[in-house]
Parts: structure tokens; sequence; C-alpha cells
């Protein structure tokens, strides 16, 4: 059954992806099929990401970090876990577990300050750092509470 | 339909994404903000065809996709095409009982840019909307072809600098006004039209769940400040989308059955249009002395659009 399905989509010029090998970008002529999920994917969502069987033609498995020349750094201490920076992100690159936030997918962010916009604590729980600095450098020069201008 | 609770932002955060990072879009596009959204407000099965646009060419670069639903990419015009096949195709197998789950949920959703609904989708979208299909088309409304290299679409406003209709000596950009998109949708007769905003999250998903509960052809105009062609900071994103909304630039509210509207948010304080087109580079021209006309009739006409909606939520007509 499955080799008739190969070669009917083969007359047809449609190159099933997934197990052969992958052809170029020139050579696709009538369109190609890309398939998210390796097996059944009836379920995925209820599933969170780390649960789910991501194929290699999935953008999950790639990353635009080489993008980032400052990256967003996560204070868990000043967090209200009010999820603006989940709603708002761009890139699905906040890490949002059962209401709690928990840090930044660094392979999926492109550093566009959106979520530390709109953080609403004070001071901020998310800061712009440079891409070289490390989470304690950046922890420890993080700024103090400011007080309301009267 | 199973619809996921909104009732606050921690509750909405529990759903699991299906739209993947990684894609190309730009830092900071309100693009993926709205299709987040829109694939978080349910638990249903998706199906997604997308217009060709910045949304179509980012989300599926060879050998990626970020989508994990079912998603079709044809041509320019044809997000409302494909989908209403689909849809026609679905209904005719569950009627035969030929689906492999005859008892699935599915929801049909197009997503174009505003050169594909307003522009050279528009005749596929008004017949899709005629033939009653049970969609969802939702328009990413940048205001340009931003793809392209930022050229003007009829969703371009009054006095806006694009490539192919430049500021300069002899013109203060765009002379032309925006097409009403959601007036003419509504006058297809659609059981529910929408203007939404993506830093109004609750509103924009309330407006989501019921264009995919709603029975029939829906469609949702959805503003999408592009950072690039709009020339703003990335961070500004939903900075710049509260402006628009504060200064009813994109006043946001739904069209009901053709006849009843609603406006969805009204601002406790209107700004002037002033503070919306300074926070962007492609207004700059306007604040020199000889294009003060072009902020009057801009502020003009936000202000008679305004009264208009109200008139007729009162009027229900």
């Amino acid at each position: 059954m499955q080799d008739l399905k190969l070669k009917a989509a083969e007359k047809r010029g449609i190159h099933q992806l997934g197990g052969d090998e992958l052809v170029g970008w020139d050579e696709v002529t009538q369109g190609i099929i890309l398939t998210s999920f390796e097996g059944d994917a009836s379920d995925i969502v209820h599933k969170k990401a780390e649960e789910r069987n991501y194929s290699d033609f999935n953008s999950y498995t790639a990353t635009v970090a080489s993008w980032r020349v400052k990256k967003p750094v996560f204070n868990i201490d000043v967090c209200i876990d009010c999820q603006n920076c989940w709603v708002w992100c761009p890139d699905t690159s906040i890490i949002s577990r059962d209401k709690q936030m928990l840090g930044i997918d660094y392979d999926h962010c492109k550093g566009c300050e959106v979520c530390v916009e709109v953080c609403p604590t004070n001071p901020k729980s998310l800061l712009m750092f440079g891409e070289q600095e490390d989470l304690e450098t950046a922890l420890s020069q993080w700024p103090e509470k400011k007080k309301k201008e009267k | 339909m199973a619809i996921t609770s909104i009732k606050n932002l921690k509750e909405f955060s529990t759903n699991n994404d299906r739209f993947e990072g990684a894609h190309t879009l730009c830092p900071g596009c309100a693009h993926s903000m709205i299709v987040r959204e829109l694939m978080n407000c349910t638990d249903d099965n998706l199906v997604i065809a997308s217009n060709t646009g910045c949304l179509e060419v980012s989300t599926a670069v060879y050998p990626f996709t970020s989508w994990d639903t079912s998603w079709i990419h044809i041509g320019f015009e044809n997000a409302a095409t494909a989908v209403s096949g689909a849809e026609a195709m679905f209904k005719a197998r569950k009627k035969k009982g030929t689906l492999k789950d005859n008892d699935a949920s599915v929801k049909f959703v197009a997503f174009g840019g505003d050169g594909s609904t307003y522009d050279i989708g528009f005749q596929w979208l008004s017949g899709a909307m005629e033939r009653g299909h049970d969609f969802t088309y939702i328009c990413l409304d940048n205001e340009n072809y931003a793809n392209t290299g930022g050229q003007r679409s009829s969703a371009t406003p009054i006095g806006a600098h694009t490539s192919t209709a430049q500021a300069g000596t002899h013109s203060y950009g765009k002379k032309q006004k925006k097409k009403d998109i959601v007036a003419i949708m509504a006058a297809h007769d659609a059981p529910y039209v929408a203007q939404l905003a993506p830093n109004k999250w609750k509103s924009m998903a309330k407006g989501f769940q019921k264009a995919l509960e709603t029975e029939g052809p829906c469609f949702i105009n959805t503003v999408s400040p592009c950072c690039t062609e709009w020339k703003f900071d990335p961070k500004d994103t939903i900075n710049i989308t509260d402006l628009a909304t504060d200064t009813l630039m994109f006043p946001i509210y739904e069209i009901i059955n053709g006849h009843e509207l609603n406006i969805l948010y009204r601002p406790k304080n209107v700004l002037p249009v002033e503070e919306y087109l300074a926070a962007q580079g492609r207004y700059k021209h306007l604040f020199k002395p000889e294009n003060k006309h072009v902020i009057e009739e801009i502020q003009k006409n936000i202000n008679e659009y305004w009264e208009m909606l109200q008139r007729r939520e009162e009027a229900r007509v």
C-alpha cells in the first residue's frame, strides 16, 4: 500500500518527504508535503513541547539564536507570573508551564525586547543584557526597586 | 467545539503552543502574536491556509515548517478558495462517513496580509464569503506590502510614506484614504465581522472564539504593526498598538449579522492622533509646516468614523 502511494505521488511529481533523502528546493516541481511530527500527531494539542515527537522538518528543531545581539535575562525572584510576556512573545520563546513562567527558550528568541517592554513589575523581571553576559553577572547587576515619583 | 478558557492570562497560558518558533518573521512582528493567539484559543483541529505574504514566506522556509496543524499555501489570492474547498470536502466526506474520525471537530481558518485581502485576493475572498462556507478569514493588516519592500496597498492610510508613494518636495506620501474592508465584509451579510488588535488580548481571543464557533463565513481584520516598514523600534510593537487603539486610528468593534454593531473598546482618554503619527518614521514628514493639513484631515476622518460607529451601535441598523 505504502509503495503504491509513493509511486502515485512520484507519477504526479510530488516528492514525499520523510525517510528518503531531501530534495533540493529547485527540484520541487508541483508541491511538497512537510510533516511536523514523527508518527501519530492527533493528540498534539494536549502535549507540551518537551513531550512532542518533532520531526526534522519542524522549525522547532531549528534555531535563530544568531539573530540576537542582546538577550533577555529572566529574574525569577521579581516575577509575578502575570504571563504578559507569554501572550505577546512573537517567537514562542517564553517557557510557561502550569501557570508559571519558567524561563526563556534561547534557541528561538530573536531578542526583540517586547517581553521586557510589557513586563509590569518594579524593577522589571526581564531585562536585556549583552549576548556574552552570563546569568550570574546579569543577576548581580539587577537594579533596585524604584520609588514612585510624587 | 472545545474552546479553551480565556478568563485570565494565567489560565490562557496553560495552552500548548501549536505555532513553533524559529520562523523568520522580523523580531517584534505582530503577525505571530496574532497567529499564536488564534491557535491557543481553541483545542480543535485546525485546517489553515495562508495567502502569500510575510506570514507564508517566513513560516514555511524550505525544509522547515512552523505549523503544528494542517497548513496549506497555494497562491497570492487563494487562501479563501483553498480553505473553502477543504471545508466543502470535509462536509461531503462527513456526510458519507468516509472520514478517519467522523466525530472530529475541525475548524477552517485562512490568513492573509492586507495586500492579499484588500487588493489581490479580494475577489476570491468575496466569492468565498458569498458561498457561505464555514470558515474564518483573518486579515493581518500591516498597511503595506511588507514582504516585497513596503509598497502601498489599498490598506495604507492617507499621508503614509511607502516605497511607491514616497514623501518628498512634491508629495506627502499616499494621497488616498484607506479602504473600509470591515464594512465591505459586513455588507456580505456575514454572521460575524470584527476589527481587533493584539494589545487587547482578551477581546481578541473572545472575537476569535466567537468567529470559530459561528457557523458561516466570518471575517476578522487585525492590526499588525510592522516595525520594518512603519519604522519603529521592534520593542515598541505593543506600545504602537496601544496608541493605535487609544487614538481611535483602529477602533475595535464587531458587526453581527451585518447590522448589530458593538464597540468592544472605548478608550478612557482618547489621545490626539499626533501621538500615534509621531511614534512612527513613516509619518515623519507630516510634521513639517507645509503638511499640517494632512494631520488635520486624518484627525477629521477619525472623528467622523468614530461618530459613525457610535451612531450605528445605537441604531442597530
